[in-house]
Order: structure tokens, then C-alpha cells, then sequence
């Protein structure tokens, strides 16, 4: 996996030294025009969002904004629009449980059918790759797919619950209140697992076999190796998997419209279709860039987790 | 004890494919609830006892122009990304530039911008140069997800092509982009690929950008097809299926005619 790739890149980079004296100026301007296109485009596209968000959250829009194209300064209006808002109180604290809840179950899921296929019997490449579908197929119709088995009244969920247990009319899997963001949190680990599952996998297959040899030998059970050699070799994988699935969960969107658009009660309300809610349906542009804002921030210190998990590989690079 | 491990072999397939069974169905469902006519009515059967395409025909005719824009979309991201990372990610892995280390962290972090953020200031600049509602605006929009995890997947494939190969090259008359067209893009074939399906993937299942820079049906991509349609058709659970059956079909085709460079782009992507 990654050490293919990082250890191929150590020898490479001392092969090609760059042209010294003179000539370096207008060839190092050349060469930056291979690099110079994505830059403007990433200036665009990423940069210049994220600084606008900031400007834009301090800046009055109104329906009317698009037609008059005007949106004053208002001072700190939208942060203390938000701040009070108690939806967005609400939907931090379900972005929070959203967020835990998938990535438990993704990562515990994904980690322990990683082990399980790493035992290589007959068919588990294949079964391994077409387990890959659900994280392929696009989140909105996973969602939509899944939004039809929880029906309560038609849903094949309930009826199969029905035939074995009791039938009380099944559970409101995503008409209660109450039970709707367990169900979207239940569907979004079932989209996670084979990410998980293949990323810990792969991390899996780095750990030399002699070891857990040596720990047999030593009379270790498979739970101690387990925990004494998987565990601690497999943690920088482990690191990666986490803060991935964390930046990706953390601004769902996505699959909760198209499971529950929010509802019921805003039971299912995130930061991120509070964002979309604020922005593009009460046409709110500086109030949804506050919440953006928000989103960004969170990001922001998981950003360095993840960076400082990614450290080892850039030493080699310059 | 051969035939004790071929015994716990035989074990171990048949739990694999029972834990298949019962994570892939929600996937047959959408299959079966597709095959089946009239499913609205009554109960979905568990099995499609008499299969019926009046649902893919549903579908087709209220969605295929999404499909269609959704395919010409995802390739045109495609090309912009390729494009655009190609060139960059050569010259992060060849060149030594200066700065060159702290544009590779930048582009690690860029993945972590949230698309709802994105797509709030993208909209009110797209309405300035009139971008909402078109091909192009939605084109570039999508290439954003996959340029970043494209840099880098290629960048790290390209510190390997050995540079006494270039070195040649040039020696022989090319200059620094013919060295790099004839030369470095055929040996990073497999890296292209691989970055090339997933911003294809990326483009395909966007829904974000497809939602928030779009306020007309101009251009409206599958995604935003069967999102409206739900909220539409609510009673039509076939034909709805149908169109998730057709909007999963690249994935499908993806997963069995590219498993390596999907596994490779899983990996490689994630942990650079």
C-alpha cells in the first residue's frame, strides 16, 4: 500500500537534481507552468470559497439579494441569528451523534471483516471486491434504495420483523422523531463498512506473518495477538481510516435529504443540510455561511490530525 | 489435516457469503423491486416471479436525459481534472520546486473543504458570471472533487518514473513537454486510469453541486433526477428502483472491468 509508493519515492527524488547557475531562473519558470493551472484552479475553487464564506458571513442576503445584487455588512447579525438559533444547537449535537455512531460501527464492521478476509479462502477476493458496491453506487440513491426497505408500512424491513416477531405495526424507522437518525446512522455505517473494511485490509497485509509466528510460538492466543501485534502495527492505518471517515461524515448531506430531508421534527437535522437549508431554501446566504463556518472549523483540527498522521510519508518528499 | 483445513476453508466461504447476502441486500432489493410490476400496490414479492422492464421503460423515459447529463458531465470533469492534475503532479515529483512541498499539503487539505461550503460561495459567484444552469459551471464544479485526490495519486506514482528516462529525451531534442506527453503520461498510464474512474465516480454520484448550482431542469444529472423524482412519484417505488438501477450501473460495470485500479485508487488515495 503506502509503503510501495513512499519507498519508491526516497531514491527517485535524489536521481533528478535541478540545473544550476543561471539557467535555473527561466527553467524553473517553465516548470511552473506545469503546475501553475491547478494552482489557479485550486485558488478558485478552494481558496477563494473559503475566504468568501468568512466575507459572506458577515453580509446581510435577502431573497432580493440576487436581483439588486446588494448585501450590506451587518456587523455580527448572522453569528447571533445562529448562535440563538436552536436548530443550530440541535444540529450540532446530531452532527455529534451521527458522526460517533457511524464511525464506531464503520470501523468496528470494517475491521473485523478485514481480519476475517485476511484468512484468503476460496472466493474471498471476489466476495471482497463485489462487497465494495454499496461505496460505489452514488449516496443519494443508497439512500433512496433505503428509504423503501425502512418504509413502515410497505417496507421490506418491517414486514420480515413482522413474520418473526410480533406484529405491532412495525417501527417507525423513519417517522419517529426518535428513532430517525439511529436509522440514518444505521444506513451510513452500511455504506461505510467496505471502505473500512478494504483501507484496514490492505494495513492488514503490511504486518509480516513471522510475527504473529513468533507470537504463536510464544503461546499467545489469537485474541492476545490480536491486540499485542494487529492492533499497535495496524494503528497508523487505523489513524487514516478514522480521520477519513470523519471528515467525510461530518458534513453529511447527501444521504440525509434523500432519507428524511431533515425530518421528522428536524430530528435529523445536520450541520450540513442546516447549511443547505439556511442557504439555498431560505435563500439566507450569510446565515448558512455562518454554519459553514462552523463545519470548517471542525474540520480544521481534525485536518491536522490527519496531517500529522500523514507526517512519515512527506519526510521523504521535499 | 488437509481435509480438516479444506473443511474450515469450506466454512469460511460460506460465512463470506453469507455476510455478503446480508450486507448486498438492499442492492438486490432495488434489483428485485425493479423487475416487479404494479409493486406500489401490494407488498414487494421477495423474489421477481414475473420479472416486467415496464419499470426500466418508467424510468427511462422520465429519466434518461438525466443519465445522459449526468454521463456528459462526469466525463467532462474527467477531462478538466486529468488536465489539470496531470501536469501539476509531474511537475510536484520532478521538478524539486520550490515550494512544491507546502502545494502538496495545501492540496492534502483542500480535501477536507467541506462541498456545502463550496457550493455556498460558488453559487453566488456563478450567478455574478452567469455559471448557474450550465454544462461548464457544473463541469468545473465537479472536477474540484477529484483534483486533489488526482495530485496526489499521481504525484506519487510520477517521483518513481526514473528520471534518467526524461534525462534521454531531452538529450535526444524534446523539450520539457513533449518529454513529458511522449514519455511521462504512457508510463503513468495505470495511475491515469486509476485517477480517471474515480473523478469519474466523484462527478457521477454528485449530488451537492448538482443540487446548489442548479435552479432550472437545464442540466439536471441522475442524482438530482431521482431526488426529485421521490419526492415526485412517491407511489411509483418501481420505476424508482429502476432508475437507481441504472444510476448504480457504472459502479457495477467499474467494479468488475476495473477492480484493480479501484482497489489501487482506495489505497493509494487515502493514505498519501
Amino acid at each position: 500500500m503506502s509503503t510501495a509508493v513512499s519507498s519508491a519515492a526516497a531514491p527517485a527524488k535524489t536521481v533528478v537534481p535541478g540545473p544550476t547557475g543561471p539557467r535555473r531562473g527561466r527553467h524553473s519558470l517553465l516548470r511552473w507552468l506545469f503546475v501553475l493551472p491547478a494552482l489557479v484552479y485550486m485558488t478558485l475553487f478552494f481558496g477563494y470559497p473559503l475566504v468568501r464564506n468568512i466575507v459572506m458571513s458577515f453580509q446581510e442576503y435577502t431573497p432580493r439579494t440576487y436581483f439588486t445584487g446588494e448585501a450590506p455588512f451587518n456587523g455580527l447579525d448572522n453569528w447571533r441569528a445562529v448562535l440563538s438559533n436552536e436548530l443550530f444547537a440541535d444540529s450540532l449535537w446530531h452532527t455529534a451523534v451521527f458522526t460517533v455512531g457511524s464511525l464506531a460501527g464503520q470501523f468496528t464492521i470494517g475491521l473485523a471483516l478485514a481480519v476475517f478476509f485476511s484468512r484468503r479462502f476460496r472466493l474471498s477476493g471476489v466476495i471482497r471486491a463485489v462487497l465494495l458496491l454499496p461505496w460505489l453506487v452514488p449516496m443519494v440513491v443508497s439512500a433512496v434504495v433505503w428509504r423503501r426497505v425502512l418504509d413502515q408500512d410497505h417496507g421490506i424491513l418491517n414486514s420480515a420483523l413482522q413474520t418473526i416477531g410480533p406484529a405491532d405495526g412495525g417501527v417507525p424507522w423513519l417517522s419517529s422523531p426518535s428513532v430517525a437518525l439511529l436509522s440514518a446512522i444505521l444506513v451510513n455505517i452500511w455504506i461505510g463498512i467496505p471502505f473500512n473494511m478494504v483501507i484496514l485490509y490492505g494495513g492488514l497485509q503490511e504486518i509480516p506473518r513471522q510475527l504473529y509466528e513468533a507470537a504463536s510460538l510464544d503461546g499467545a492466543s489469537p485474541w492476545r495477538a490480536f491486540r499485542s501485534v494487529t492492533l499497535p502495527l495496524l494503528r497508523p492505518v487505523v489513524t487514516v481510516v478514522l480521520v477519513l471517515g470523519f471528515m467525510s461524515t461530518v458534513k453529511i448531506l447527501d444521504l440525509i435529504l434523500a432519507l428524511t430531508s431533515g425530518g421528522p421534527a428536524d430530528s435529523t437535522q445536520t450541520l450540513g443540510t442546516v447549511t443547505y437549508q439556511l442557504s439555498f431554501l431560505q435563500l439566507d446566504f450569510g446565515q448558512g455561511a455562518v454554519v459553514g463556518n462552523v463545519l470548517i472549523l471542525i474540520s480544521a483540527v481534525f485536518a491536522v490530525l490527519y496531517l500529522r498522521a500523514n507526517r512519515a510519508d512527506f519526510g521523504t518528499g521535499k | 489435516m488437509k481435509r480438516f483445513s479444506s473443511l474450515r476453508g469450506a466454512w469460511n466461504t460460506t460465512a463470506a457469503l453469507l455476510i455478503l447476502v446480508f450486507l448486498l441486500f438492499p442492492v438486490y432489493w432495488m434489483v428485485n423491486t425493479a423487475l416487479q410490476p404494479e409493486t406500489s400496490i401490494t407488498a414487494t414479492e421477495w423474489f421477481p416471479t414475473s420479472v416486467s422492464l415496464s419499470n426500466f421503460d418508467a424510468a427511462i423515459s422520465s429519466q434518461g436525459k438525466s443519465l445522459l447529463t449526468s454521463l456528459v458531465v462526469a466525463l467532462g470533469a474527467v477531462v478538466v481534472c486529468l488536465a489539470l492534475a496531470a501536469p501539476a503532479a509531474y511537475g510536484l515529483a520532478q521538478f524539486g520546486l520550490r515550494g512544491g512541498r507546502s502545494i502538496v499539503f495545501t492540496t492534502l487539505i483542500t480535501q477536507m473543504v467541506p462541498g456545502i461550503v463550496i457550493a455556498n460561495a460558488l453559487y453566488s459567484a456563478y450567478a455574478e458570471l452567469g455559471l448557474v444552469n450550465s454544462y461548464l459551471g457544473l463541469i468545473l464544479a465537479d472536477a474540484s472533487l477529484g483534483l486533489p485526490f488526482s495530485i496526489v495519486l499521481l504525484r506519487a506514482f510520477m517521483v518513481s518514473v526514473p528520471g534518467e528516462v526524461i534525462e534521454a529525451a531531452l538529450v535526444d531534442g524534446a523539450n520539457r513537454f513533449t518529454a513529458f506527453v511522449r514519455i511521462v503520461l504512457p508510463m503513468s498510464r495505470n495511475a491515469l486510469i486509476t485517477a480517471g474512474l474515480f473523478t469519474f465516480l466523484f462527478a457521477w454520484s454528485d449530488f451537492m453541486f448538482a443540487l446548489t448550482l442548479n435552479t432550472t431542469d437545464d442540466v439536471k444529472p441522475i442524482t438530482l433526477g431521482i431526488y426529485q423524482f421521490v419526492g415526485a412519484h412517491v407511489s411509483d417505488w418501481g420505476a424508482v428502483m429502476a432508475t437507481a438501477v441504472l444510476s448504480a450501473v457504472p459502479a457495477a460495470i467499474l467494479l468488475v472491468l476495473a477492480q484493480k485500479y479501484i482497489a489501487a485508487g482506495i489505497s493509494g488515495g487515502s493514505i498519501k
